[in-house]
């Protein structure tokens, strides 16, 4: 019969139709929580399949890059200590060239000390690759998450320097827990096996006296 | 490649002697022809040989030779590796002959050789700027010429450490943008030419004595803002009427310098620029660069980071395809509804690429060597339930709602037909090639990866049409489906990585052709490399910008509405085509 | 922008300059305007596709009135541009931005749209839409995630929220100017511009030598 197809077609938007309905009722009132959201994430979902931005967000996985920030480690009596040495790492491997790092020298001796003087991210070339995280041997810059940041006026708001760019190791651990976790191992285990070599090294020492 | 140097070394060689000899420079393969007997030389390839279709003709700028290399990469359309062979010609008065009567497909990249290398083709029919616009001064791609913004000849810029005074780069520059002109050049004193040139290449109906009614000719610009072109893409049409008498494309709207950029960047920065050039495919594209690159470092990746590899490309082709059907449909008038439906499954796919990646679109995610981390535990059971629960079921829904829907084969069947002769001269690839019954899947042509495990079968339709390319999509998903249930099954563990991370990478001098079977079709990344860490040239060899060759073809004769479901099912994505 | 409402001859008194009538119209006028804003159906490249995606039924922006993109100008609020902006196709921007029928805004989508992006270097490449157009909000991103560009949407309709009629310019005295649109010369030309050029073409000014950075 000439007709079938569009009417089997218009079978398939009923159905969907219908099961928006059904899964609404079928799931009462699962708007605006986490599981609602987690529920319409997931592939056996069927039914409306809207996020409610800005009432309900839907969480960026661990890995997610945005605009990178700089991690510094807490003292005990709530000094900061940048991890980043201005290595420059990340300014050779940006691909657009967008990180510029302003190197400290030390004021006495005039040699190079490891701190930024300054840092600055140009947002508006930055293009999130996420390669400076990836290649920092320090674990100084990662990958951000805050992805509200649009402006009125770029001029003003788009250059980031360091004081902007800088955020706790404690805010790292909370967006990426299994990246912090497998990096503080790394670290744990690489100074064991330092401590181990160094135990070695002085048994053999003292083995030749 | 060696093999067929073998084979044929003594055979070409012989063949031609005097106009053809191998390619002995380090790193590089294939032939060295006479430009005088170029012409004589690729109809004997073609014909004698089976070598039919042309996959890429670019140029190169050896600048401290003096020389300017334009190389051809071609292939028979029954499968296998190919033939590389080039011609070189001084600098200063670059000309070459035109392969185009020879393969139609070579027209559009002759012309953009042309336009941004300064190649002269002789005997090419319509010789003008392609990606750039007609007025524009210099060659863009030459060693030699320098963009308003140049800071140094390669990345990294010694200005952003270790003293990076701030600043953007346009305050410094005089006119405040990135922008240069001819010295003494008075603007008010320039008339532009418009698009005369564009206009004048437009072929015009005679009227012959006898016909009843004299009409007029109309020309009409659609696009570059237009609801159906795919992004910023011009079609310059004369209409008889309603119908298409001739078509002209035109692009460059989106011409951001891939390659220039290209060449100021290191091996490692130019993945994430890979990203944008078919944004909607991005693992496809890192698939392409990171296999040229590997190619010339001669190292594989292990079999983990090998099957993720897979897994991602197939996502991508599912990806890509739901939207290509999501968007034909848009433009054959079903406004937004098949297109909210394919792009809630993209939805998913763009969830796991999140999840492996960093982000939905520019992913990132190959290096050389293998992938850039491992999978997220999940992903991987996140990718088994929708390979063998979600997606197959979804396919079918869209199968049944849109394939014998009457008003889509009233509109697609016998529309913008292309026969297999056609196809194969206008270089056309991926599934605008094999709707036109011409079975060539790179996947099965020319393997690479691990493509040669897997069980899949490529999709084939026989009319040709807009109809039949929707079908081949459709197939297409099924068939990747097939594969990701396959490659899932079989993942072994193991390292991602072959070799330590590395951001300095050391590629041999040398030049190498990575292609891939992308989603739009054949992918194909030259690279030319000195050994130094910036490649020396790099060209993309992009399905979309080739596939156009076709068009004014599939459209002549038809109607304006029809020229909208041509493009549609050519799927064309502009920052491929532009580059 | 003019202060005062554009009675010509009539003088308000200044305590009755800032009525309650004013505010609650004001709040009224918002309030259609910033709910039922129409963008134009253009896409220019990659961030185009977050667009699509923002517009699909997951995040869907006609929950913020967006309801359908008009591929017409004439018909549409707000100019979205969302990817790279190119001196080739600069002009045909400046065009539609000409024909939008005012009350018109312009969003800067991603971090090309905004000052070049990654590609600010190529030499086809503008850096910035900004160079051309009035620019409202700003994105930055490459792309951003829709969640990203929705609440660039809800940046915009808190700026529409703070605009009061007084002050709006196309209430203005007289027509508004037309952006001059920009000419493909040998390199893209704004006719704003021409005097300039035509200053540094027959008097370059002097290179400035930099010392490129220091080595230890």
């Amino acid at each position: 019969m000439y007709g079938w197809g569009i009417i089997k077609g218009l079978g398939v938007t009923l159905k969907r139709l219908i099961d928006t309905y059904v899964d609404d009722i079928k799931l009462g009132k699962k708007r605006y929580t986490p599981e609602g959201v987690a529920y319409r994430s997931d592939p056996d979902m069927r039914g409306a399949f809207t996020i409610q931005y800005p009432e309900e967000k839907l969480p960026v996985p661990e890995e997610f890059r945005f605009i990178p920030f700089l991690v510094y480690e807490e003292g005990p009596d709530g000094e900061r200590k940048d991890r980043c040495t201005s290595c420059g790492i990340c300014a050779k491997v940006c691909p657009p060239q967008c990180i510029w790092i302003v190197r400290t020298n030390d004021p006495v001796t005039g040699r190079p000390i490891p701190a930024p003087a300054e840092f600055y991210i140009d947002v508006d070339i930055c293009m999130n690759c996420g390669l400076c995280a990836e290649y920092c041997p320090f674990d100084a810059i990662k990958m951000g998450h805050d992805y509200e940041l649009a402006t009125y006026d770029r001029l003003i708001n788009n250059i980031c320097n360091k004081a902007k760019l800088s955020r706790s190791i404690s805010h790292y651990a909370s967006i990426r827990p299994g990246n912090y976790v497998r990096e503080e191992q790394a670290k744990a285990d690489a100074e064991a096996a330092k401590a181990v070599k160094a135990a070695q090294a002085a048994q053999a020492a003292q083995k030749q006296e | 490649m060696s093999e067929q140097v073998m084979e044929f070394g003594t055979d070409l060689g012989e063949r031609f002697p005097e106009i053809v000899t191998v390619d002995t420079r380090q790193g590089y393969e294939g032939y060295l022809v006479k430009p005088e007997k170029l012409v004589d030389f690729a109809t004997e390839l073609r014909d004698k040989l089976g070598y039919d279709y042309l996959s890429s003709v670019t140029g190169v700028d050896y600048l401290p030779e003096n020389q300017m290399e334009v190389v051809y990469h071609v292939f028979k359309s029954t499968g296998g590796s190919g033939l590389v062979f080039k011609t070189q010609t001084p600098r200063d008065q670059a000309s070459v002959p035109s392969l185009v009567h020879v393969y139609p497909g070579a027209e559009l990249q002759e012309r953009e050789a042309w336009d941004l290398l300064g190649i002269r083709f002789e005997g090419h029919p319509d010789l003008r700027r392609i990606l750039m616009w007609e007025g524009f001064e210099g060659h863009p791609l030459r060693k030699d010429w320098k963009e308003a913004y140049y800071e140094e000849d390669t990345k990294p810029f010694k200005s952003r450490w270790p003293s990076g005074e701030i600043h953007r780069v346009e305050e410094k520059n005089p006119f405040k943008g990135n922008l240069h002109y001819p010295a003494h050049f008075d603007p008010e004193k320039w008339t532009p030419d418009g698009d005369a040139a564009l206009y004048s290449t437009l072929a015009k109906v005679e009227h012959k004595p006898g016909d009843d009614m004299v009409t007029d000719q109309i020309v009409v610009n659609m696009g570059p803002q237009h609801p159906s072109t795919h992004g910023v893409f011009r079609m310059v049409v004369t209409l008889e009427g309603e119908t298409i008498t001739d078509l002209k494309p035109v692009m460059g709207y989106l011409h951001r310098n891939h390659e220039k950029i290209g060449e100021r960047n290191t091996f490692l920065m130019n993945m994430p620029y890979t990203d944008r050039l078919d944004y909607l495919s991005s693992m496809s594209n890192n698939f392409g660069y990171a296999l040229a690159v590997e190619k010339l470092m001669g190292v594989r990746p292990p079999e983990r980071a090998e099957y993720i590899r897979v897994i991602m490309a197939e996502l991508t082709r599912l990806s890509n395809h739901l939207m290509a059907i999501g968007a034909l449909l848009n433009d054959l008038g079903a406004f937004f509804t098949p297109i909210m439906y394919a792009l809630q499954e993209r939805e998913f796919i763009m969830d796991i690429f999140e999840a492996v990646s960093g982000s939905r679109m520019m992913c990132n995610y190959f290096r050389f060597g293998g992938v850039a981390r491992d999978l997220p535990e999940d992903v991987l059971e996140k990718v088994r339930r929708l390979a063998f629960e979600r997606l197959l079921r979804q396919i079918d829904e869209l199968d049944t709602y849109l394939t014998k829907n009457e008003i889509v084969r009233f509109r697609c069947e016998g529309v913008g037909v292309l026969t297999p002769v056609q196809a194969i001269a206008f270089s056309t690839c991926g599934p605008v090639l094999r709707a036109s019954g011409v079975p060539y899947d790179v996947r099965r042509a020319d393997p690479y990866s691990i493509y040669d495990r897997f069980d899949f079968d490529v999709a084939v339709g026989y009319h040709g049409d807009a109809y039949d390319r929707y079908l081949v999509r459709i197939e297409e998903m099924r068939q990747s489906v097939r594969i990701i249930q396959q490659a899932v099954q079989q993942i072994p563990e193991g390292p991602v990585m072959e070799g330590k991370p590395q951001y300095q990478v050391r590629v041999p001098a040398g030049e190498a052709y990575g292609r891939v079977e992308g989603p739009k079709g054949e992918l194909g990344y030259y690279v030319v490399s000195t050994g130094k860490p910036n490649p020396w040239r790099y060209h993309v060899r992009a399905p979309s910008f080739i596939n156009l060759t076709a068009l004014a073809t599939m459209c002549k004769g038809g109607k304006v509405a029809d020229s909208v479901v041509n493009l549609g099912s050519i799927d064309i994505v502009l920052g491929e085509t532009d580059r | 922008m003019t202060e005062g409402l554009n009675s010509p001859g009539v003088d308000i008194p200044p305590e009755l300059q800032g009525t309650v009538t004013i505010t609650t119209l004001d709040r009224i006028y918002n309030w259609g305007r910033r709910n039922s804003i129409w963008p134009v159906l253009m896409g220019v490249a990659c961030c185009a596709i977050e667009m699509i995606c923002t517009a699909a039924s997951r995040f869907d922006f006609s929950r913020f009135g967006m309801e359908v993109m008009r591929p017409s100008p004439r018909q549409a609020d707000m100019l979205l541009i969302s990817g790279t902006v190119t001196k080739k196709m600069v002009p045909q921007l400046v065009r539609i931005y000409n024909q939008m029928a005012e009350p018109r805004y312009v969003v800067a989508m991603g971090a090309c749209a905004s000052g070049g992006g990654p590609f600010k270097e190529g030499y086809n490449v503008v850096s910035g839409i900004d160079q051309f157009l009035p620019v409202d909000v700003y994105i930055p991103g490459c792309p951003p995630t829709p969640q990203a560009l929705l609440n660039g949407f809800i940046a915009l309709q808190k700026k529409i929220d703070k605009q009061s009629i007084k002050q709006v310019s196309w209430y203005s005295k007289g027509p508004g100017e037309p952006i001059p649109v920009p000419v493909l010369g040998p390199d893209l030309m704004d006719p704003r511009e021409y005097a300039r050029i035509r200053e540094y073409t027959f008097n370059p000014p002097a290179p400035v030598v930099e010392i490129a950075g220091e080595e230890a």
